[in-house]
């Protein structure tokens, strides 16, 4: 009985945590997925999403979920100025594609440098009327217990990415962002141009960043170093799901949410990182287009 | 009957939904001069790729020398002697031209050689294709018909039993063409199996003693580039009548 | 003949220099800020092994350095091994770890095999975390032996009896050595038909590998050696330092550092590493002291940024342009 109510709450809490696991990591599946630019410093830039998040909520008070609403756009601006600098140096030469690894690689680097330059190490939190509070009852003799701050960044998460999905399913945009993935050259014969169709793509990719930075800090204490525990995340979900598919990113971040809280739950929250890594490694040693992709791996 | 160097059986090869290549079945006879056309998307570079071992085809069985090639690694498969050109030329950026040529001779042709043997093979090659003067350049300051040339080079200098050419001629003068031709047919009396695929007709009726046609991943029509010219199917395969 | 090996003879000159060196009364600060920079120099020419000649990029350096280190921290606790045996072993595992990551990846393009390394270093990181034989969170102290033998010799003895007169001049002299031995390792493959072969993925892997390259053999071998490298710099660390924990073990400089060092000075041949190396880090060991660290990983980090995008062919490729 025990066990049960163990894993019933457990795969509660994986359920919520796979929707904020797929707000994180939506934006990647936009800018890996959809454009081919590996920008490995997602993770750090949705920690410096929650760090400005921390700041509007502990200096001016307010809400979390708001401030992530309204750093949004500096975010947009963000990725549509690395994007024309990628795009100026790395893509337009095609260049080795691996130095635009490292381009992006620096970038992560300086981003937690410069957090933890201004900020400090210290760990963060921001206070908001639903954290703090569950919501807990008992169903069929067994007790269960829901963080609001899990379901509210699940809400919150869901919103976000179930209409980035439908936007990019159904808009003109959307299409025109899967066309330059498909083909660019076909594209621009059509009086589309791409390289701002891609300078709009990256730029939402890293807008989601704000939100998403707002939900981290409102799930757990942030610290500058955070982002790369979030790495494995982040990539073994957008692998997971398999490259250019949204709903494959949805879908994969809520199988690594639950398999992160079960092993959480019954090994010990330290094992959680390995369970990432792990699948990630699997994934790309066995099924390396993941579970709905459509590129090619080779 | 002579002997067949490579066959092709029921070679099929899907992309997610889209079938790229349907049941394809020939032969190619060694030392022959084999033509393989069709019009834009029918499969023709799909079909090399799985020759090569670049891609894995879903069905059917590609036997090479007697040796079935499932399996085959790409390079294994040069080892034993089946080399391509791409479409788009590859070469080696950072490597001087003659250098280009002494890594096929260096894994594949001339393996245990000393290097003064390499060298030696490679500009001799180079001789061959009228390129020896430009040996030590860079590639990055090569003209486009001095790019296929090198192409062309690289992939013979791995002495291969079938070279596969694809579209090497492409956006050539018509002396550029002739030129093309003249080394490939070359090679062939030599001995090489050589297949070509290329748009020009001229230069695959020149050069060819049979041709295939493809059209959306099928066979349409096998035979003499006479008899190929004056084939309806292929007639409206290109046309789109 | 000597014109053939002017190489290993320059080789053989500055081992000799660096046991001239331990023999004379330097201060013992020299020792310690010389073994970081050597360090360097073998850890940005293992990485350059795989990240240059073949192009593909390991972010994971501190994984592999972290695996040497806590395999020799597990060889003095289970037993006593001796430094050179931590070493050996602390290569081979390491060497083992990259040959496995490889082999799960390196069939897929280059990006993937980049991400796995950047998830690898938190990830053992975490596991060593876990683990108390070596230490666990909190870290484990290491006593150096007081008078260490190889073979019957005296290696160090305070009093003067044995080749070295202390630690530091001891493994000073060894990362010295075995600095040089990567930089004639990186030479000798870069020379050589691997070196040739993995240039040739390194431009087209496609097309190299219809030339008859193996690729994904070469791939396997390059990442084993340069494994193997960086597990021996990291084998000798807990001997330096005396104490090591995870965050010290799996340091993120150390993942900055052998990107920058490389790319800065150049990735195309072995002076490149070593002059990145040299050059940052002398400058590292200096600024340490007169900046904060963070400014200090700023800074790498900008530059990083800069050569990459502007002299993509770093110092070396600068310099060799001008004549």
């Amino acid at each position: 009985m025990i066990f049960l109510e163990l894993f019933i709450n457990a795969l509660i809490a994986g359920i919520l945590l796979g929707g904020f696991f797929a707000a994180i990591s939506i934006g990647l599946s936009i800018c890996f997925g959809l454009l081919d630019t590996v920008n490995l410093a997602h993770p750090t830039f949705v920690v410096a999403g929650a760090f400005c998040t921390f700041v509007l909520n502990d200096r001016l008070g307010i809400d979390p979920i708001l401030a992530g609403i309204i750093i949004t756009p500096f975010f947009f601006a963000l990725g549509w100025v690395i994007y024309s600098a990628y795009y100026q140096f790395f893509e337009r030469t095609s260049a080795v594609a691996l130095r635009g690894l490292a381009f992006f690689f620096g970038l992560l680097f300086i981003t937690e440098v410069v957090l933890i330059m201004v900020f400090g190490v210290d760990h963060r939190l921001v206070n908001a009327p639903y954290i703090g509070k569950s919501f807990s009852g008992v169903v069929a003799g067994i007790e269960f217990a829901v963080p609001y701050r899990l379901l509210s960044a699940f809400v919150v998460a869901g919103i976000l990415t179930l209409g980035l999905q439908a936007f990019l399913d159904r808009s003109y945009f959307g299409r025109a962002t899967r066309a330059v993935h498909q083909d660019m050259m076909a594209l621009s014969l059509m009086g589309v141009d791409p390289v701002m169709v891609k300078r709009i793509a990256f730029g939402i990719g890293l807008g989601t960043c704000g939100i998403a930075g707002a939900l981290m800090i409102i799930v757990i204490p942030i610290e500058p170093a955070v982002g790369r525990l979030f790495i494995g995340n982040v990539f073994a979900i957008v692998v997971l799901g398999g490259l250019g598919s949204i709903s494959g990113t949805l879908v994969a971040a809520m199988i690594l949410g639950i398999a992160e809280s079960l092993v959480a739950t019954f090994f010990g929250p330290s094992w959680a990182p390995a369970v990432s890594f792990s699948i990630l490694l699997g994934v790309l040693a066995f099924r390396p287009t993941g579970l709905f992709g459509v590129g090619d791996t080779r | 009957m002579p002997e067949d160097l490579l066959k092709i059986q029921s070679v099929s090869k899907n992309f997610g939904g889209f079938t790229a290549l349907s049941n394809v079945s020939t032969e190619v006879r060694a030392g022959e001069r084999f033509g393989l056309i069709g019009p834009n998307g029918s499969g023709k570079t799909t079909l090399i790729n799985c020759i090569s071992g670049t891609l894995k085809n879903d069905g059917g069985t590609i036997i090479f020398d007697g040796q079935d090639l499932d399996g085959m690694k790409t390079h294994k498969r040069t080892a034993a002697g089946i080399t391509r050109t791409f479409q788009i030329p590859r070469p080696f950026h950072s490597m001087t031209i003659m250098d280009n040529l002494k890594i096929p001779i260096e894994f594949v042709s001339g393996i245990g050689a000393s290097q003064r043997e390499i060298a030696e093979q490679a500009m001799s090659l180079l001789e061959t294709m009228g390129m020896a003067g430009k040996a030590n350049e860079e590639t990055s300051g090569l003209t486009q018909i001095e790019l296929r040339k090198l192409e062309l080079a690289r992939a013979i200098a791995a002495k291969p039993k079938l070279l596969i050419s694809d579209e090497a001629m492409a956006g050539l003068t018509g002396n550029e063409v002739d030129e093309v031709l003249e080394i490939l047919i070359k090679f062939n009396e030599d001995g090489m199996t050589i297949i070509m695929i290329e748009h020009i007709m001229r230069a695959v009726m020149q050069f060819s003693q049979r041709v295939i046609c493809l059209d959306a991943g099928e066979v349409i029509a096998e035979g003499s580039p006479e008899e190929i010219v004056k084939d309806k199917g292929v007639e409206r395969a290109y046309l789109g009548v | 003949m000597v014109m053939r090996y002017k190489f290993e003879i320059g080789c053989v000159l500055f081992v000799a220099l660096a046991f001239t060196i331990t023999q004379v009364d330097i201060n013992n600060f020299f020792f310690f800020a010389a073994f970081a920079v050597l360090q360097y120099v073998m850890i940005a020419t293992a990485w350059n092994i795989l990240g240059g000649y073949a192009g593909y990029i390991n972010f994971g350096t501190a994984g592999f350095l972290g695996v040497g280190s806590y395999t020799a921290i597990g060889l003095i606790q289970w037993s006593d091994v001796s430094i050179v045996g931590q070493i050996i072993a602390a290569a081979f595992v390491s060497g083992l770890l990259g040959l496995a990551i490889g082999y799960f990846t390196l069939r897929l393009k280059g990006v993937f095999f980049a991400i796995a390394t950047l998830a690898l270093a938190i990830v053992l990181e975490t596991v060593v975390n876990n683990w108390d034989f070596v230490g666990g969170a909190a870290g484990i102290s290491i006593l150096p032996p007081r008078n260490p033998e190889l073979l019957g010799v005296l290696i160090v003895d305070r009093k003067g009896g044995g080749i070295f007169d202390n630690n530091k001049e001891l493994l000073f002299f060894l990362i010295a050595f075995m600095a040089i031995f990567s930089v004639w390792v990186a030479r000798v493959i870069e020379k050589g038909k691997l070196g040739r072969g993995l240039n040739a993925i390194k431009d087209n892997e496609e097309a190299a590998e219809c030339m008859g390259v193996p690729t994904l053999r070469l791939k396997l071998i390059a990442t084993t050696i340069s494994g193997s490298l960086m597990g021996a710099a990291g084998g000798i660390f807990p001997s330096y330092l005396t104490f090591i924990d995870p965050p010290t073990a799996f340091n993120l400089e150390f993942a900055i550092n052998s990107l920058a060092m490389p790319m800065i000075g150049g990735t195309f041949t072995w002076i490149g590493p070593v002059v990145g190396a040299l050059l940052l880090g002398t400058v590292q060991q200096v600024a340490i002291v007169t900046i904060s660290s963070e400014l200090n990983l700023l800074i790498i980090g900008v530059m990083l940024v800069l050569f990459v995008t502007i002299a993509p062919h770093g110092i070396v490729g600068w310099f060799m342009k001008k004549k």
